[in-house]
């Protein structure tokens, strides 16, 4: 129904030329950008993928990092705990990240050490440090905050044949000046994110390059942050995703740190 | 020579258990098994000019090349699966080529329980280089030559059990002693009390240790208790008529550990009693006096991909006047309470590929420290080089104090396959 109108309400749009902020039945921007951080970080109950992440320097030099990924929500509030098990390359092989997030404070992150058989608590203030040496941050992994910025709906327009809704946010405290987003206002999923520095300059930009349906949900399964400044990007590949598989919130605990469960990890 | 067979022994007896464990599931379901490895050559100079004695490594205490072999599998259902880890080494410091079991396991794995039967690695706790209810056996020497981290600790030959009850985890495990891998003249130049030129023998305790912890979480902070019935791991030296006797004393130890977020960082605190058994009047001065330990530390991030860490820690010697009364003529005595600080600061640029690390220890007693900065570059994802260096400073009566005829700089190269 909801799909409908917002079709119904596009297609008025598009004949009449007019400003979208304008239109009475458009979702509001903060609704919209809330729309799509829920689509794209909760989906289902729990998530279960592989992930491989292709670190590119701008010389063209390759790193790879191949993973497990299970995710789980927890309530209303927004929790949610992660489990990350590196399969490669050899040398952290067997590593695995432990994330416990919440949406008002800063994460509970451990990491387990293979070779010292270690769990270490780690101190994670801010979720805007890159993931494992990626163009990606904490953030950009395991999500960010609806009120973390201010957004305004600047226009909506077609990208790549799929309708969307231009947002411009701006963070409260961020080491980007201004993020505008592309949205896709049917399925909710970013399909674009372009930040900017103080001066602003283009900083990062992050393109949705797939877009599949796993199971009920449409899943950005090919994704890349681009730092613009400096050449450096990350390619990211989602492989066998499956949603409401049934985890259990014991595999995100130091049990599971330790040994991996193998239900999950293969 | 001897103890190299025993080593051989122990991995033959740790294959067979091992296998005992695996043939039957393995054989049902084999999901393959995964080889991986690397070969490192590790390199530490001695940095500045000493007199040493013959038979130490003087210029380089260590100079090695490394092959590491790593098989792992498990049967499909995950219920079985195993891990070797052996390392081949050619020690050009001592002349000396051999095979070390680094870990062999076998394990068995169910919703409520799980075993791993073989030689392994286990930690606990929570301090950061500082232990209290961590008495598993360590390499001090890889310490103090600056090998990579992983080297620290050395596998016990052990059955660990876990049983997951449900809100809390129980861990036991039943280990053959080991002891640590403490300096000696071979690679180390330190003053040494006892008569030089006499026979030295320490003699292994045998019979099973125990060790056992419970953990679990209140919110998102986790706490943990800790027992264990096991002994000193480093001997007690007795001069006996011709010969000098290393005996490794019974040591039984409780403790407990909590570790959370406070502010922005995260907050660790533990403590443990040492219950010296064969010593508990603390007259004998040749074994560790009962101790209180206790370490609090801090760590948290202050800017993009940099950390720092704070610990204090002690030891409460108990018995102190019996200590002082029994410390021989010419022995240097130890404190009351031993004092020690760490810092840790650590940071990683241009994509982690270079980690800038600090590490000190600062004897607040002994009035003597312990520096490791180093650095890291990772070439790509196979290959890596750390240099590095271990500068031991201060009071000669001190831990730390006393090793500093041995700060030295290093050089690792590591290739991962």
């Amino acid at each position: 129904m909801r799909s409908l109108r917002i079709f119904a309400t596009s297609l008025l749009t598009a004949i009449t030329v007019t400003s979208p902020a304008a239109g009475a039945a458009e979702p509001s921007a903060s609704d919209i950008v809330k729309r799509s951080l829920d689509t794209y970080y909760y989906a289902g109950s729990d998530m279960r993928s592989k992930v491989q992440m292709k670190l590119i320097n701008p010389q063209g030099k390759v790193r790879e990092r191949e993973m497990t990924m299970l995710r789980i929500n927890l309530g209303a509030a927004g929790d949610q705990r992660y489990y990350i098990y590196f399969h490669g390359p050899a040398d952290v092989k067997g590593t695995s990240f432990l994330v416990w997030k919440y949406p008002a404070k800063e994460d509970d992150r451990w990491i387990f050490v293979p070779a010292l058989r270690l769990v270490k608590r780690i101190a994670a203030d801010d979720k805007r440090s890159s993931f494992v040496g990626s163009d990606f941050t904490y953030e950009d992994v395991s999500g960010r905050d609806v009120d973390d910025e201010s957004h305004a709906l600047v226009r909506k327009e077609s990208l790549g044949g799929r309708p969307a809704y231009v947002i411009e946010s701006k963070p409260k405290a961020a080491d980007y000046s201004r993020r505008v987003s592309w949205i896709d206002a049917e399925r909710w999923l970013p399909l674009k994110e372009e930040y900017f520095d103080a001066r602003n300059e283009p900083l990062r930009t992050f393109t949705a390059e797939k877009v599949e349906q796993a199971g009920k949900y449409w899943t950005v399964t090919a994704r890349t942050m681009k730092n613009q400044q400096s050449g450096h990007r990350t390619e990211v590949v989602f492989r066998e995703v499956e949603y409401d598989v049934g985890l259990k919130q014991d595999i995100f605990t130091e049990r599971y740190l330790r040994d991996a469960p193998s239900q999950w990890v293969r | 020579m001897i103890a190299a067979l025993n080593d051989v022994a122990r991995a033959a007896a740790a294959t067979a258990a091992a296998s005992l464990v695996l043939a039957s599931p393995l054989a049902a379901g084999a999901a393959g098994v995964a080889w991986d490895g690397f070969v490192q050559s590790h390199l530490a100079r001695r940095s500045h000019q000493v007199d040493c004695p013959p038979g130490t490594a003087c210029e380089f205490p260590a100079a090695e090349l490394r092959g590491q072999l790593k098989a792992e599998g498990k049967i499909s259902s995950g219920s079985a699966g195993f891990l070797g880890r052996f390392d081949l080494v050619r020690d050009a410091a001592v002349g000396d080529t051999r095979l070390v079991t680094r870990e062999f396991f076998g394990d068995l794995t169910s919703e409520k329980a799980a075993a791993r039967l073989g030689r392994q690695v286990v930690t606990w706790g929570v301090g950061d280089l500082l232990f209290v209810n961590d008495t598993f056996p360590r390499d001090w020497v890889a310490l103090f030559t600056g090998q990579p981290m992983q080297y620290l600790k050395l596998g016990s030959d052990a059955l660990k059990l876990n049983l997951f009850p449900g809100a809390a985890n129980l861990e036991l495990v039943i280990a053959d002693f080991r002891s640590d891998n403490v300096p000696t003249s071979q690679r180390f130049i330190f003053a040494d009390p006892l008569p030089a030129g006499l026979p030295r023998h320490a003699a292994e305790p045998g019979g099973l240790e125990i060790s056992g912890r419970i953990s679990g979480y209140l919110e998102n902070w986790e706490l943990a208790g800790y027992a264990s019935r096991t002994h000193h791991r480093s001997p007690a030296w007795r001069v006996m008529s011709a010969e000098i006797i290393g005996t490794y004393p019974r040591l039984n130890t409780v403790g407990a550990s909590v570790t959370g977020p406070l502010g922005k960082g995260v907050v660790s605190l533990e403590a443990g009693y040492f219950d010296s058994r064969q010593d508990r009047d603390g007259r004998d001065a040749s074994i560790e006096n009962s101790q209180f330990r206790g370490l609090i530390g801090y760590s948290r991030q202050v800017w993009e991909d940099a950390t720092v860490g704070f610990q204090l820690y002690g030891e409460w010697m108990r018995d102190y006047a019996a200590y002082r009364q029994s410390v021989p003529a010419g022995f240097p005595a130890k404190d009351h309470v031993r004092k020690v600080a760490t810092v840790r600061f650590t940071q990683l640029f241009a994509h982690q590929t270079v980690t800038l690390s600090f590490f000190a220890f600062l004897g607040l007693s002994e009035e003597d420290r312990y520096l490791i900065p180093s650095l890291r570059y990772s070439f790509s994802d196979n290959l890596w080089t750390e240099v590095g260096a271990n500068l031991f400073g201060g009071g000669r009566n001190g831990m730390f104090g006393s090793m500093r005829d041995n700060s030295n700089v290093y050089l690792t190269v590591r290739y991962s396959f």
